[in-house]
C-alpha cells in the first residue's frame, strides 16, 4: 500500500474551490483566498494499493520529489478549463513534474537508478497503433491520449492507472523514462519537466535572430522559459515581465534584457520598440508597434498583455495552460499568429528530444534555490496554499517529498 | 505708494505663516528667529487699460510708433505668448486680448491685410480652441481661425525655417510666417522677474534642434552665468525680422473676497478673514479630491495690470524688469541655512491640468530657488525644505513623457548631466510623443528634461532636499527626503546645519524676490 494525494470527483468542493478562488479572493485578497481553495480543494490524503504495471515495458517509480505546477493549482482551484475533462481519469494522482527512483529493472536501465519522468502518455507508451504525430515525433500532440492500455489521461499525473508523483510510487512506461546524471541534483532534477516543457516552447515560438521578446510572468514557467530561449535561440532584445522583485532578480540574472512591472509593461515596450500607446474607454492600454514575440507563462491575465504587446503581425505563444476569459480582439486585429506550447516532444529525427535537452540544460545551469519549500504529503494543504503563494512568498517551485513522513 | 517688502524675524507674538502644500494651504508656526520674507505690496493697476495701451503703442521705446511701421503691403504677423503665464491664469478678458485688439485695430487702419497671429506656446503643449479663445477673445477668434491664428509647432519641418547662427555657431531655425513677416508684434506677459524667466521670443517659436542646441543643460538653469540662450536667439531673431514687443506687467492677482486672506500679512488678518480661513481651509481639506483639484488646476484670478510697455525688445526689457523689481525685490541680510518654499498646484506647465511631480520639483527647485537677486537665498549647503504632497499623479494626455521620466529616466539617475546625456535625444525623438506634440494635446517629448534642468542649480547648490508631506516613495524618486512636520525635517536637516540654523521662509514666492545682500 501507498500514501498518495488524490483528486477525487466532489461537485460539492469543486464548486467551493471555484467560489473561494474567484470570490473570495475578489473581497479578501488572494492570500486569504490561498489558503481556503487549499483547504477546499478535491484533494484527499489516501492510502492505496500500488499501481499495477501494464506492460514489460513498464516500470514502477517512487519519487523523491514531485513539484505542483501551474496546471496543478487551476485544477485544485476550479479555474481549469472543462475542455480537459474528457481526457482525465478520475479519481487521479497529480503529480507530472517527479524526480524518483526505479524500482524494477526496464530496458536497459536498473532497478535504482535515479530517473525523470516525461509525463506525456502517446500511443508508445499506450501500445496502440501510432496516430501521425506521433509517429512524426510530436507526441504531446497524441490523439490516442484515452485509448490503449491505460485509462484516460493526458499525462501521468491525470490517468488514474499509472499514478502520479504526489505518492509513494507510480508506473511509467520504458519511453517515459530519462536517467538522471549524477551531476544533478534532486531539486535541479524535479525542474526537468517544465525545464522541457521551456525548450518546447522557445521551438513552438521560432524566434527569428535579433526578434525581440516579450516573456509575460516569471513563475517558474517565465523563468525556465527565458534560460530556454538564451540557449536555444538568438533573440535580440528579451523584456520579462515580472511581479515580484525576487523574480525581477532572478530574470535579470538569467539574461533578460529588461526586466518590468505588469503596469509599465506597455509603456516600456513602448519606449523600447517604438510605435505608440493606446488607452482604450476599457481595459489595459495596448501597442501599435511592439515586439515581435510574446510568450504568455501565467496560465492567466498575462495572455490579454500578451496580445496587447505584440506588433501587428507577431507572434503570440501560450506556455502556461489558459484559465481565464481573454478579449481576443487584438489577436483579430493585429493579424498575430497564437500558438500553442504544451508539454515537450521527441521532434523527431532532426533535433534531440526536449527532454533530453532540458536534462542537459538543467545539469548546466544555475538553478539552485528554485526549489526551496519542499512539503510531506501530510502536509498538503500547506503545500497548496504556498504553491498558490509562491511569487508573493519568494518561491519558485514548491514540491512533495513523498518520502517524508 | 505701496509697502516695501519686509522680512519678519519671528518670535513669541508671531502668528503661524501661511504656507501652501499643492492642492492645499495651512499655517505653519516657525521656530523663533526664523526669517520670513514677504514681498513689497502690488503697484497701483493702472486704471484705463486700453489707454494705457493706446499709449504704449503711440510712444514706444527705441523705435517709431506701431502705426507707422505699418504700410498696407506691411506681411505683419502677431505673436501672443501661450497661457503658461500668468498662474493661474487671468480671468477674461485677458490683457492680450485687448493688446492683440488694439493691434489689429492700428493695422485695419492702416490698410493691412496681411496679417496672422501665432501662439508661442515653444515645447509646450498646442492651446485647445478654448484656451485660445480665451487668450485673444472671441472676436479675434471668430475672425481668425482656422487659417490665421495658430499653435506654433518646434516639429514641423515645413514651417520651420532657418534664419542665421547663434555667436555660439548654433543654426537657428524658427517659424516661417514669422521669419518671412515685414514686422512681428510679440504680445508678452510678464509676472515675474526671477532670472532666466523672461524667455526671449525666439525660444518660443523656434525648433526643437534650436532649443535644445542653445537651451542644453548647461545653459538651461536660470541664473547661469553663461549668457542666456534665449538672448543669443534674440540677437538673430531681430537680424531677421523687425520685432515690436508689448510687454504688460501684472500685479499679484487678486483672488476672490473669501480668499483676500491669502494676500495679506497673517498679523493684519481681520476676524473675517480668520474666519474666512478656517472655512476655507475646511472645505478644502474635507472636499473631494476631484473637485478640489478642479478648483485648483483651472482657478481663474483677476489681475491688475501695472504697466504697459511697447518698443524694441531689449528696452522693454528693462523697463518690464524693473516694474516687476519694484513690486517683488525684498531685501534680505545675508543666506541661510534652511530655505522653506510651500508650493502651490500651480506652475507655468500645469495650466488646466495636473501638478505632477516633475513640475513640483521645477517649481520649488527651478522657479523658487532662483528667487533672488545677488545670491541665493540659501546658503551653499544648506537645507532646502519644500511643502507639496509630490503624490504620483500625471496628466496622460498632457504630460505623456513626463511618465515616461519619471518611471524610466528617474528611476535610474536624478543627475541633470546624466540625465541630458543618455536620454534627451531618446526621448526628443521618440515618434510617439513627437506625434503626441503635433497632433493632440501633449508637451514636447523634452520637456521634462527642461524642468528637470531648471532645478539644476539648486540641486548641486543645496546640501539636503526635504520635502514636508510628501508622498515617500514619489519624493524618494526624486532624490528628496520626506519628513511629516517641519520639526521632523528641521531634525533630518540638523546633520547638515546643526542644531541651531538660521532659517529663512520666502513667502508668497513666486511673487517674492529675495535681494540677498
Amino acid at each position: 500500500m501507498i500514501t498518495a494525494v488524490e483528486y477525487h470527483r466532489s461537485p460539492l468542493r469543486f464548486a467551493s474551490a471555484r467560489a473561494a478562488s474567484g470570490r473570495i479572493s475578489a473581497r479578501l485578497g488572494a492570500t486569504f483566498s490561498s489558503a481556503v481553495t487549499g483547504s477546499l480543494a478535491p484533494l484527499r490524503l489516501v492510502t492505496l494499493p500500488e499501481p499495477r504495471r501494464p506492460g514489460p515495458d513498464w516500470a514502477r517509480v517512487r519519487p523523491r520529489l514531485s513539484g505542483i505546477c501551474g496546471k496543478d493549482l487551476a485544477l485544485l482551484a476550479a479555474r481549469s478549463s472543462p475542455y480537459l475533462s474528457p481526457l482525465v481519469s478520475m479519481p487521479f494522482v497529480p503529480g507530472h513534474e517527479v524526480v524518483g527512483e526505479l524500482l524494477d529493472d526496464v530496458d536497459g536501465l536498473a532497478a535504482g537508478t535515479r530517473v525523470v519522468i516525461d509525463p506525456v502518455l502517446c500511443c508508445v507508451a499506450r501500445d496502440v497503433e501510432m496516430c501521425a504525430h506521433c509517429a512524426a515525433g510530436h507526441e504531446s500532440r497524441c490523439d490516442h491520449v484515452t485509448a490503449g492500455t491505460v485509462s484516460a489521461g493526458l499525462q501521468t499525473g491525470f490517468c488514474g492507472d499509472t499514478g502520479g508523483g504526489w505518492s509513494g510510487m507510480l508506473v511509467a512506461h520504458r519511453r517515459q523514462i530519462h536517467a538522471v546524471p549524477e551531476t544533478l541534483p534532486d531539486r535541479r532534477a524535479v525542474l526537468v519537466e517544465p525545464m522541457a516543457c521551456a525548450v518546447h516552447t522557445v521551438r513552438r515560438a521560432e524566434i527569428a535572430d535579433g526578434a525581440s521578446v516579450v516573456i509575460v510572468g516569471a513563475g517558474t514557467v517565465g523563468l525556465l522559459v527565458l534560460l530556454a530561449l538564451r540557449e536555444f535561440a538568438a533573440p535580440g532584445q528579451v523584456y520579462v515581465v515580472a511581479k515580484h522583485a525576487h523574480q525581477a532578480d532572478r530574470a535579470r540574472t538569467l539574461g533578460a534584457t529588461d526586466v518590468v512591472e505588469p503596469r509599465r509593461a506597455a509603456r516600456v515596450l513602448r519606449r523600447a520598440t517604438g510605435g505608440s500607446l493606446q488607452t482604450p474607454e476599457h481595459g489595459s492600454d495596448f501597442l501599435l508597434g511592439g515586439v515581435d514575440v510574446a510568450i504568455e507563462c501565467t496560465g492567466g491575465s498575462g495572455l490579454d498583455s500578451a496580445l496587447r504587446l505584440v506588433r501587428a503581425g507577431g507572434r503570440v505563444v501560450l506556455a502556461g495552460m489558459p484559465s481565464s476569459r481573454v478579449d481576443l480582439t487584438p489577436l483579430w486585429y493585429r493579424e498575430l499568429t497564437l500558438v500553442g506550447a504544451y508539454a515537450s516532444d521527441s521532434g523527431g529525427a532532426d533535433r534531440h528530444a526536449d527532454f533530453v535537452d532540458a536534462i542537459s540544460l538543467a545539469d548546466a545551469a544555475a538553478l539552485d534555490g528554485y526549489v526551496d519549500a519542499v512539503y510531506a504529503l501530510g502536509q498538503w494543504r500547506e503545500a497548496i496554499g504556498h504553491a498558490q503563494e509562491a511569487g508573493r512568498l519568494g518561491s519558485v517551485k514548491v514540491a512533495f517529498d513523498p518520502t517524508r513522513d | 505708494m505701496s509697502r516695501p517688502g519686509f522680512v519678519l524675524e519671528v518670535d513669541e507674538r508671531t502668528p503661524p505663516v501661511l504656507i501652501h502644500r499643492g492642492e492645499g494651504f495651512g499655517v505653519e508656526r516657525f521656530p523663533l528667529g526664523t526669517h520670513v520674507v514677504y514681498p513689497p505690496d502690488s503697484l497701483p493697476a493702472v486704471r484705463d487699460i486700453d489707454a494705457a495701451i493706446a499709449l504704449a503703442l503711440q510712444h514706444p521705446h527705441g523705435t517709431d510708433p506701431l502705426r507707422e511701421l505699418l504700410t498696407p503691403s506691411t506681411r505683419l504677423t502677431v505673436v501672443i505668448d501661450d497661457i503658461c503665464t500668468p498662474a493661474p491664469s487671468m480671468r477674461a478678458p485677458d490683457i492680450r486680448q485687448r493688446v492683440v485688439e488694439a493691434v489689429l485695430e492700428i493695422a485695419a487702419e492702416q490698410q493691412v491685410d496681411d496679417v496672422e497671429l501665432v501662439a508661442a506656446n515653444g515645447l509646450q503643449r498646442r492651446m485647445t480652441a478654448a484656451e485660445l479663445r480665451h487668450l485673444v477673445g472671441e472676436r479675434v477668434y471668430g475672425s481668425f481661425t482656422p487659417d490665421r491664428l495658430h499653435n506654433h509647432d518646434a516639429e514641423d519641418r515645413a514651417n520651420l525655417v532657418g534664419i542665421g547662427a547663434t555667436d555660439a555657431g548654433h543654426d537657428v531655425e524658427i517659424n516661417r510666417r514669422v521669419a518671412e513677416s515685414d514686422l512681428v508684434v510679440h504680445v508678452s506677459v510678464v509676472t515675474s522677474a526671477i532670472a532666466g524667466n523672461c524667455r526671449s521670443l525666439a525660444a518660443r517659436i523656434a525648433s526643437y534642434a534650436t532649443v535644445r542646441d542653445e537651451n542644453a543643460y548647461a545653459t538651461a538653469h536660470p541664473g547661469s552665468d553663461d549668457a542666456p540662450a534665449a538672448d543669443r536667439l534674440g540677437v538673430v531673431l531681430e537680424r531677421q525680422v523687425p520685432i515690436f514687443v508689448v510687454e504688460a506687467t501684472l500685479d499679484h492677482g487678486d483672488s476672490a473676497r473669501q480668499l483676500a486672506f491669502l494676500g495679506k500679512r497673517e498679523w493684519e488678518w481681520s476676524l473675517r478673514d480668520q474666519a474666512a480661513y478656517v472655512g476655507v481651509k475646511r472645505l478644502n481639506d474635507l472636499g473631494p479630491g476631484r473637485v478640489r483639484h478642479r478648483i485648483w488646476q483651472h482657478a481663474q484670478a483677476s489681475y491688475g495690470v501695472t504697466a504697459v510697455c511697447a518698443g524694441r525688445p531689449a528696452e522693454v526689457r528693462a523697463r518690464t524688469l524693473e516694474t516687476l523689481h519694484r513690486q517683488q525685490l525684498t531685501e534680505v541680510d545675508g543666506q541661510s541655512d534652511v530655505v522653506v518654499f510651500g508650493l502651490p498646484s500651480a506652475s507655468a506647465s500645469s495650466v488646466n491640468s495636473i501638478m505632477n511631480p516633475i513640475l513640483a520639483m521645477s517649481l520649488g527647485l527651478g522657479v523658487y530657488f532662483n528667487s533672488f537677486r545677488g545670491r541665493p537665498l540659501l546658503r551653499p549647503g544648506g537645507a532646502l525644505i519644500l511643502y507639496h504632497p509630490m503624490q504620483q499623479q500625471f496628466h496622460p494626455v498632457h504630460h505623456p513623457s513626463y511618465i515616461d521620466f519619471f518611471e524610466e529616466v528617474l528611476a535610474e539617475t536624478t543627475d541633470p548631466a546624466t540625465i541630458a546625456s543618455k536620454y534627451q535625444d531618446q526621448f526628443a525623438g521618440d515618434e510617439w510623443y513627437r506625434h503626441l506634440y503635433r497632433n493632440s494635446y501633449a508637451f514636447h517629448g523634452a520637456h521634462p528634461f527642461l524642468m528637470w534642468y531648471l532645478g539644476a542649480r539648486a540641486l548641486a547648490h543645496a546640501g539636503d532636499i526635504i520635502c514636508v508631506g510628501a508622498d515617500r516613495p514619489t519624493a524618494s524618486r526624486l532624490g528628496f527626503r520626506t519628513a511629516s512636520t517641519l520639526a521632523d525635517a528641521l531634525e533630518m536637516a540638523s546633520g547638515k546645519v546643526g542644531r541651531s540654523p538660521s532659517i529663512a521662509y520666502l513667502h508668497g514666492a513666486p511673487n517674492t524676490i529675495a535681494d540677498v545682500r
